[in-house]
């Protein structure tokens, strides 16, 4: 992205932004922006950072832009609360919304190129990317939603879920603690301490293991959460039976990980524990197991998601009136949309905090692994 | 409880005792090709105290020597006694230390933690561990480094951190297979009199595997040169150089006259043949 | 590591007939017969106190061994012995013509339909995806963490939505559940290709400098055959993903056609061999597709010149 196509780019939108000040902006014979103080002060305020980005070299223009967009988004969303516009929104609307929208863009695609020495900047730049990309899609995704008047059974808008997320605390809270708690904490723990017993079991005695391994991987590739109705005959329709289905679903991984990374102790260290005269609960202690832990914690982040999965799945195919699986299924049959999406936030959220409870452990215990250091 | 504390004895009572006797020694394995004579009827005595180098091209059986005195391989005929005992024995009793050709440390665990590592399997106390990893850190001049972790370490100072932990349980003993061959010559004649110095403050019979001629003879008092198809015993050259020497006696004619009489004794072994 | 080192392999380890076949396949079957073993015994225990309710309630004397044999045949078991899922299995598939309702086949089918769609277009997403990826650092930096972040979120738990939504916009049958499959499917794809085309040599990618490469050029001759390994391990899991998208996409509707149907409908009206046998159909279908991909990477892993 050159100089003078940003410079270009940041003019449209402030041309953008200034059109809006005159087309309609509702399908309906609304009034036309002026009569409305507020966004119009942030629309002007918008189009004059534009166009300072636009006359600033290089990533100077980098913060007006940011401000700008953050004045258009605030423009455009006030806009959005009177009723006349929300649902019929027309051509002076969109073109503010473009004119947001290219921004944006350019700003990202900006601080992407920018290539800095200092490793703090770097950290701070991959971070704040991403996290500026996200933003404008909700941003997107929000405005879209509002303007055309898409109806929230269809796809609520984000605040419209953030809302409802909110107001249901309370049944979220229980869900959680039926399906993460009692399902697949306790499910997770089992199955993964199995899998790993299992697997020093097998590497103790080499026949076992020439024969579990092909079959460790074999049961791993199988659709597992079938066995969900299965484990309902069992063991009742309360959470044991999904624990049960997330023991089943982590231990294979973890059977595998685990022997392929005790079997990563070389050749060299075995003879050295062997000069010693080391009995196998030594070098099982000292070396195998610490060897083995970059794959144990590979099995262990990848059983962090199916564990999850395979609980909520698990759940779809009947549970007591709990649970994030159960809440979706039924909430979705309902059409209340926008409870699902409550509950899928609750589940990604889960989700990305166990796996990141799970990768810092890993790194604090095999910070001394190469893959750490290049 | 220090099971060495007997064989100690053993060794203060005769001086010049055997450290090492093998006796016809043989040893066969299958490959994908056939079978492979590694060793053939390999005879050898080394006294204590002696600084023994194996010397020859590959495929000859050095290492395999090596081998099998510490008890990693079994020969398949002849028998072998190691301070008077079996292998096993020996190998059970810690009478010697291995030095690989890798340093073989392990990631997992600072410097000062990799030397407590034999300690730990054969049960040193916490007290005797923490003295004994201080001692032969220090030995080894790498005093200072005890929190550090392997790779914060050049090659040059990881191979003395192992050889350092090799000497950490006071082993008879210290077999090495080619423990400099990864490093650069500079690194590597700084380490030969490093060794050099070492061997005369612990007075260990050592047993050296190389392919470096100048060091086979630079080190040793005691070079075995080797020949392979199959493994055997080609020369057994005594040296006598000064117990204190220096890298300058590489050019002397002594160093030239023994050095010549390896080479002679591995053209005899078909060393340099296709 | 000197030949010296190399040529003193420790003979210890001895083969089992000293065949390398043979060396894999004893431990294998020896552990599936003696879990096949197990699978009776649990079954004459599990399905012991409903067999002897039964003699009971109708007040007919019994023996143990026709007290063992009932636990083996019984209509509800607890837990089926495996010759009754195999007998149900080969009657539902060879019993029946191939469309009709009670067909396995005809299930198999429904959701092996689904499957593959979604699975080509989710590899096909992927693959250009990832290429995108590789060559935009805007997308490498802004898109590349979401997609890693997504693979930490259940994204199976979207299938009721989807199959909703998409319902209550007209599409129905094969296409919402290929959707779910493509979906679930690319990112594996995605990931695996991205690390596959990032994973040349340093030096490899200064030749092709020296030789004033196009991208282009670097693309088709360095990048796409060193990332083939890495294609096959994603397009492996993303197949595995796609299959399980496609049997659970079949639950919430109630399901009329699919495996995933079959097994609600067998946990709704306690039909526990029937389920049983959806679930063998399920792992059969599952090996099938594994293999395949397995074979197609052999196929083009000896035409590379990978080692065997």
């Amino acid at each position: 992205m050159n100089g003078s196509r940003l410079r270009l780019g940041f003019l449209a939108a402030a041309a953008g932004m200034l059109l809006g000040l005159l087309l309609p902006l509702s399908a309906e014979a609304a009034p036309l922006l002026p009569a409305r103080p507020l966004p119009l002060v942030l629309t002007i305020a918008a189009a004059l950072l534009f166009a300072l980005a636009a006359g600033l070299r290089g990533a100077g223009g980098v913060a007006p832009g940011l401000a700008g967009v953050l004045c258009g988004a605030a423009a455009t969303l006030a806009l959005l609360r009177d009723p006349g516009i929300a649902g019929s929104a027309a051509a002076g609307f969109w073109l503010m919304v473009a004119a947001v929208w290219l921004a944006a863009a350019l700003c990202v695609m900006r601080l992407a190129a920018i290539r800095s020495r200092s490793l703090s900047a770097r950290r701070l730049l991959d971070l704040a990317v991403p996290l500026l990309f996200g933003a404008v899609v909700f941003y997107l995704w929000e405005v879209l939603v509002r303007g055309f008047g898409v109806p929230p059974v269809l796809l609520p808008s984000p605040s419209a879920a953030a809302a409802r997320f909110a107001a249901s605390l309370p049944i979220l809270w229980q869900d959680f603690v039926q399906t993460f708690i009692r399902g697949v904490l306790i499910g997770y723990v089992i199955g993964c301490g199995a899998g790993l017993l299992v697997a020093i079991v097998a590497n103790r005695f080499a026949f076992l293991g020439r024969g579990l391994l092909p079959l460790g991987n074999f049961f791993s590739a199988l659709p597992l959460v079938g066995v969900a109705p299965i484990m309902v005959m069992w063991f009742g329709f309360d959470w044991p039976s999904k624990a049960a289905v997330v023991v089943l679903v982590t231990f294979f991984p973890m059977l595998v990980n685990a022997l392929a990374g005790l079997a990563a102790a070389g050749h060299v260290e075995r003879d050295l524990m062997r000069s010693y005269g080391a009995d196998y609960r030594q070098t099982l202690t000292k070396l195998y197991l610490p060897a083995a832990l970059p794959f144990i914690f590979n099995a262990l982040k990848i059983n962090a998601t199916l564990a999850l999965i395979g609980a909520i799945v698990a759940e779809f195919f009947g549970t007591p009136t709990l649970g994030i699986g159960f809440r979706i299924s039924t909430e979705a049959g309902r059409m209340a949309i926008d409870m699902v999406w409550a509950e899928i936030a609750l589940a990604a959220i889960a989700g990305m905090a166990f796996y990141g409870l799970v990768a810092l452990a890993e790194r604090a215990t095999t910070f001394w692994h190469p893959s750490y250091r290049t | 409880m220090n099971p060495l504390a007997d064989a100690g004895t053993l060794a203060d009572a005769t001086p010049r005792r055997l450290a090492v006797d093998i006796s016809d020694i043989s040893l066969t394995f299958e490959t994908a090709d056939g079978e492979v004579e590694a060793l053939s009827k390999v005879n050898l005595q080394i006294a204590a105290g002696e600084f023994v180098s194996f010397i020859g091209p590959s495929g000859c059986g050095k290492t395999t020597v090596l081998r099998v005195i510490a008890d990693l391989q079994q020969p398949t005929s002849g028998t072998l006694s190691v301070n008077g005992m079996s292998a096993e024995q020996a190998r059970l009793s810690r009478a010697y230390g291995y030095v690989f050709q890798a340093p073989a440390l392990f990631p997992w665990r600072t410097i000062e933690k990799n030397l407590k590592l034999p300690l730990e399997v054969m049960g040193f106390s916490d007290s005797e561990q923490r003295e004994r990893a201080a001692r032969y850190l220090a030995l080894v001049n790498l005093s200072g480094f005890e929190r550090k972790f392997p790779w914060q370490l050049s090659g040059g100072m990881q191979q003395r951190v192992s050889i350092a932990r090799a000497l950490s349980f006071d082993p008879h003993l210290l077999l090495m297979d080619e423990p400099f061959g990864a490093l650069d010559e500079i690194v590597r004649d700084h380490l030969n009199e490093q060794l050099l110095q070492l061997w005369d403050k612990t007075a260990k019979t050592v047993l050296f595997v190389t392919h470096s001629i100048p060091e086979a003879v630079f080190l040793s008092t005691k070079i075995v040169v080797m020949s392979p198809r199959p493994g055997r015993i080609i020369d057994v050259i005594d040296c006598d150089f000064p117990r204190q020497r220096t890298l300058e006696i590489r050019e002397t004619p002594e160093f030239l006259k023994v050095a010549h009489r390896v080479r002679v004794g591995l053209r005899a072994g078909h060393a340099y043949d296709e | 590591m000197t030949n010296s080192a190399m040529a003193v392999a420790a003979p210890r380890r001895r083969a089992l007939h000293g065949h390398p076949l043979l060396d894999r396949l004893v431990p294998i079957a020896t552990i599936v017969l003696a879990l096949i073993a197990i699978w009776y015994v649990a079954a004459v225990l599990m399905n012991m106190a409903l067999v002897r309710d039964a003699f009971e309630r109708e007040e007919t004397p019994y023996t143990a061994s026709e007290l063992i044999a009932g636990t083996m045949e019984a209509e509800r078991p607890l837990l089926p012995a495996p010759h009754q899922v195999i007998a149900a299995f080969v009657d539902s598939v060879f019993g029946y013509p191939l469309n009709a309702p009670r067909s396995l086949v005809y299930h198999s089918a429904v959701t092996l339909s689904a499957t593959l769609l979604g699975f080509v277009l989710g590899a096909l997403l992927g693959i250009a995806l990832a290429l995108m990826i590789v060559h935009s650092r805007v997308l490498e930096k802004s898109l590349l963490p979401w997609i890693i972040c997504s693979q930490m979120v259940p994204i199976l738990a979207l299938a009721p939505i989807f199959i909703v939504v998409l319902g209550a916009l007209g599409l129905q049958g094969l296409l919402p559940k290929s959707i779910i499959s493509a979906y679930l499917s690319f990112f594996p794809v995605t990931i695996g290709m991205v690390k596959g085309f990032t994973s040349p040599d340093p030096m490899q990618l200064d030749l092709m400098r020296t030789w004033s490469a196009t991208p282009a050029q670097v693309l088709t001759k360095l990048r796409w055959p060193a990332a083939v390994p890495y294609l096959f391990a994603g397009l492996k899991v993303a197949i595995t993903i796609s299959l399980i998208g496609a049997i659970v996409a079949e639950l919430p509707t109630g399901g009329e056609a699919g495996i995933g149907a079959r097994l609600l409908a067998g946990s709704y009206y306690g039909q526990t061999v029937q389920i049983w046998s959806a679930l063998l159909a399920a792992a059969i279908l599952a090996s099938a597709l594994i293999g395949l991909v397995g074979l197609a990477e052999r196929v083009v892993g000896r035409q590379m010149g990978t080692r065997p």
